[in-house]
């Protein structure tokens, strides 16, 4: 029942990788500038949930493929889950947290998708949302096509999409007109 | 907690059958959700686990020396240190219902689980030893220092080779690798087979693929330092189940155990049984004194979490001369991978959901399960029901093609009437009991898919020929489904002393919008606005019994547990509201919240009522029914089955150049008895569906014959996406089950039944020129071209 050594009990505070491997990054976080000492392979997404407690971001396959870790990067869609924290040096991240903060009302996008039942266990709504927000801040409306790329490159497991192309889609005529 | 989208009734009618907005919404789409992985907790450590390369090898040593010294490690397991805890078993499988005993005599072997394997491992992504480091990069560095020794052996991947005598043996405890066998008989099936006017004979595979929620399975657990009970974080589907393994595993009692399923993205069966992490990581907890956390990546979820559907028929179907069914017989082989978890359940499905919306007077089925290794194989969303029904549907397509008439007409020349309801299959259900359709109307269900699907139109269009090698196709598939599986669900109702209502529920959610729905049920029971509930599910302290949400079972159980509390809450306010205003209860209402004698008499709110509540043990008259708290407990037991039915059609055009099979036309006509939210109902109907085509086009876990899997990534594994899934085109029939109080069958996995089948009745029908037989999906553009090419060289 004991483990093979007895556990270790000093307290410490381990790196992620060797020394040498450490890095100062200055970002902005939803508004908020952050100074932070990283190690060379620390994700992005590891950084925003476990160092920022950041947690709406959600990690879902770690390889790039689901879209559910999707934030915002100087505006442009980015999963988190290919991108190093030492890559955002300089850069300016919005997260889910900061759309509607704290009891603010919920943005038009997050309504629609309440609204149209846009989401069921929620896992990769933050994903969704982050993208289809990047798609009401273009200066003109978003062809089809551009949408269904958009959407495309995130993986919805219960809903079965429609309702999220709807949110979408009423998320982009409250901001270009119908 | 936000509550801005809690609507008024306007028209004060039934909060039952409103699309009401859900409430969970709102603090998930603000990023305050909280899974697993997003509970911080201070001090806590995270786990990695080794897991076996191999399909299946002897463990020669394993030397952990290395990675203990590695930076950040603070323990590591092996098989040998967790000997003395007693192996994994799902217990409630274990038993088979005396009825189905008694009548069958089915043969399950059951196979524990050792929490790491010590001597041998039976699947590439066994667990092997469990390292535990200050966070998870630490501790998958140190997974690479751990030095396991293995001699490979013989490795068993195909479930037909697993009975011959030359099949590598799993475990050395069984005497071959047999882990399910039943057979079932109705009538005189060898007579109406020797009599039967055409018989048709067909071999169909159902692949595997897997439930792959977007959240993996993850695990947290904690002992509370000041009162050392344990509790357990899971995205777990079974929470009850969990917290009684847990004690059990680690020689506690089950009230010192706490579990909790709090948000869970996603479960669709895989996260519906036990594994060994969720075991392992509250033991690592215990020993070590801090908090551990433990978070699958999307390759375990792939190779280690349950697999599914894997299912081999060998159907005949026997008709008349006017397509008119006399008698099935099938016999399926279902392969269990390596570990034998669930029993009867899914071969059992598949069995007695063979026969579908049929009348049949003459059965033959028999069903073996088989143990190989592969990942272990247990329900996913339909569990057993989406292979049987591939099998049926595909086999009564044939038997129209051999016959001359059209595959609808074929279907409605057999199928059971409503006036025949309550219908008696003959079969014996997985409860035991005789199989009985409760209610429904499957005729209608058919005349409405194919009204909508346009066949008349459809033929035109084939008869005008391929237009740049795309040809068009239909096809239909019909199922009924047995849900609201038993034995029990509970939920408590507490009226809190501010007048808002607390239900609690065993069952909890991944999605499916319990604290809506529920909250409906009860504020129609009670009397109250809707915005006054709140709703909890999956804790286990708020409900020390449960069940959980698998079976298409929590609205059934949940839901008419808290109809029935609610309806008893309702009393006891009224009793109450009748003391404090000295009238007599029949002459007091409550409705909106508010009890009042009418017209123009006394009344009394809510949060007056509770807030001055006698506690208990005061004295206070009452007629010994009911105790003085405004709470009840109910314990809700389905006395049988619900059955909810559907009929789905799809039009498909296949390119014979690429393969490629785009759906055209959706068609999905459903029967779930009474619906409480129809935009959840809606939603699980279209979610369940969207994951039966990825089923049916693209989804495959694929293994080589060393038992690799070669499919574990999302690279390779191929979930659809929103191009691949279209609008449906649905509608519904609403035939109450008789069956409970509110009148509501299960919805969660019916959607995720047909789509196998009609997809692959659409593509033969569009490949008919060629003389192609679907056997088998997915039906990705290679395997089309497969069936194409191989049928052009048949000639």
């Amino acid at each position: 029942m004991t483990p093979s050594v007895p556990v270790q009990t000093t307290v410490r505070t381990p790196p992620l990788a060797e020394p040498s491997g450490w890095h100062r990054i200055t970002l902005t976080v939803n508004g908020e500038q952050i100074t932070a000492e990283v190690e060379s392979r620390l994700l992005l997404s590891d950084f925003l949930r476990d160092r920022l407690g950041l947690t709406g971001t959600h990690v879902g396959c770690e390889h790039g493929v689901c879209g559910a870790c999707t934030v915002l990067l100087d505006d442009e869609p980015v999963r988190t889950c290919l991108a190093l924290a030492v890559q955002c040096d300089g850069v300016s991240v919005r997260t889910v947290e900061s759309l509607a903060p704290g009891d603010a009302p919920l943005t038009s996008v997050q309504r629609a998708f309440h609204e149209c039942h846009g989401m069921q266990c929620g896992f990769c709504t933050p994903g969704f949302v982050m993208t289809a927000t990047a798609l009401t801040e273009q200066p003109e409306r978003p062809g089809p096509e551009e949408v269904a790329d958009a959407l495309g490159g995130h993986l919805c497991r219960c809903t079965g999409y429609r309702n999220i192309r709807r949110a979408v889609c009423q998320a982009l005529d409250e901001r270009f007109g119908e | 907690m936000s509550h801005d989208s809690d609507p008024g009734r306007q028209d004060g009618g039934s909060w039952i059958g409103r699309s009401v907005p859900r409430v969970e919404d709102d603090r998930l789409l603000r990023g305050n959700g909280r899974y697993v992985d997003d509970i911080a907790l201070p001090g806590a450590v995270e786990a990695a686990f080794l897991r076996s390369p191999h399909a299946h090898a002897r463990i020669d040593s394993v030397d952990v020396k290395a990675a203990l010294e590695a930076p950040g490690v603070i323990a590591v397991w092996t098989g040998a240190d967790v000997a003395d805890l007693p192996p994994m078993l799902n217990k409630e499988e274990l038993r088979t219902p005396p009825g189905l005993a008694e009548l069958l005599d089915p043969t399950v072997r059951m196979t524990p689980m050792p929490l790491l394997a010590a001597d041998k491992v039976l699947y590439v992504g066994q667990p092997v030893a469990l390292v535990v480091a200050e966070n998870r990069y630490l501790a998958e560095d140190a997974l690479e220092l751990v030095d396991v020794r293995y001699t490979p052996l013989p490795v068993l991947v195909d479930p037909e080779d697993a009975l011959s005598e030359r099949a590598p043996l799993l475990h050395d405890d069984l005497p071959d690798n047999l882990a399910v066998a039943v057979e079932t008989r109705v009538g005189d099936p060898d007579a109406a087979f020797a009599s039967a006017h055409t018989v048709v004979g067909e071999r169909f595979e159902a692949h595997r693929y897997v439930a792959s929620p977007i959240e993996t399975r993850a695990v947290q657990a904690q002992v509370d330092p000041y009162s050392g009970r344990l509790t357990v974080w899971s995205g777990t589907q079974t929470p009850h189940r969990l917290r009684d393994a847990v004690a059990h595993t680690l020689g506690l009692t089950a009230g010192t155990v706490h579990v909790v399923a709090a948000d869970v993205g996603g479960g669709f069966g895989q996260k519906g049984i036990l594994y060994v992490e969720e075991l392992l990581v509250p033991h690592a907890a215990r020993r070590l004194g801090r908090p551990v956390l433990w978070r699958e990546d999307r390759n375990e979820n792939l190779t280690a979490s349950s697999h599914a559907r894997e299912q081999i028929h060998s159907i005949e179907l026997a008709a008349d001369a006017e397509g008119r069914l006399i008698g099935v017989r099938d016999r399926i082989l279902v392969n269990f991978g390596a570990y034998n978890m669930t029993g009867l359940v899914v071969p059992y499905n598949s069995l007695c959901h063979l026969l579908g919306p049929y009348r049949v007077p003459h059965v033959d089925i028999a069903v073996t399960g088989v143990l190989t290794n592969t990942t272990f194989a247990t329900p996913y969303r339909g569990a057993g029901r989406p292979e049987t029904v591939f099998a049926m549907e595909r086999a009564m397509d044939r038997l129209a093609a051999e016959l001359g008439i059209a595959p609808e007409e074929l279907r409605a020349r057999n199928l059971v009437g409503p006036e025949e309801m309550p219908y008696r299959t003959g079969l014996v259900d997985r409860s035991g009991s005789p199989q009985s359709y409760d209610s429904g109307d499957f005729p209608e269900l058919l005349r409405r898919a194919v009204a909508k699907a346009d066949v008349a139109g459809v033929r035109a269009r084939q008869r005008a020929g391929a237009h740049d090698g795309r040809r068009i196709g239909i096809g239909f598939a019909m199922y009924i489904e047995a849900t609201g599986l038993g034995p029990f669900e509970t939920a408590r109702i507490d009226v809190a002393p501010t007048g808002r209502v607390q239900v609690a529920i065993g069952a909890p959610s991944q999605g499916q919008g319990h604290r809506t729905s529920m909250a409906q049920i009860a504020a129609e029971a009670i009397g109250v606005p809707l915005g006054l509930i709140d709703v909890t599910g999956g804790d286990t302290d708020a409900t020390p019994f449960g069940v959980g949400t698998i079976a298409s079972r929590a609205l059934v159980n949940a839901g008419n547990a808290t109809h029935r509390a609610g309806r008893l809450v309702r009393e006891k306010i009224i009793d109450a509201a009748a003391r404090r205003l000295g009238v007599t209860a029949d002459r007091l209402d409550l409705i909106d919240g508010v009890v009042a004698e009418e017209p123009g008499g006394v009344s009394i709110g809510l949060a007056e009522l509770a807030g001055r509540a006698p506690l208990p043990g005061t004295p206070e008259p009452t007629d010994g029914r009911h105790g003085t708290e405004l709470s009840e407990t109910v314990h809700f037991r389905p006395p049988g089955f619900a059955v909810a039915s559907g009929a789905h059609a799809a039009v498909v055009e296949v390119d014979e150049h690429t393969g490629q099979v785009k759906i055209l036309h959706y068609v999905v006509v459903h029967d779930a008895g009474v619906i409480v939210n129809p935009m959840i109902a809606e939603g699980q109907v279209t979610g369940g569906i969207a994951q039966g085509i990825g089923g049916a086009l693209y989804e495959e876990m694929v293994y080589g014959p060393d038992g690799q899997p070669r499919t574990g990534t999302y690279m390779d594994y191929l979930v659809p996406t929103s191009s691949e899934i279209p609008d449906l085109d649905m509608d519904e029939l609403f035939t109450p089950s008789p069956m409970n109080d509110l009148g509501v069958k299960g919805l969660g996995e019916g959607g995720a039944i047909a789509p196998q089948a009609v997809l692959a009745n659409a593509v033969e029908d569009a490949l008919r020129p060629f003389g192609v037989v679907v056997r088998r999906g997915p039906l990705s553009p290679s395997r089309v071209r497969d069936l194409i090419r191989t049928a052009a060289t048949r000639d």
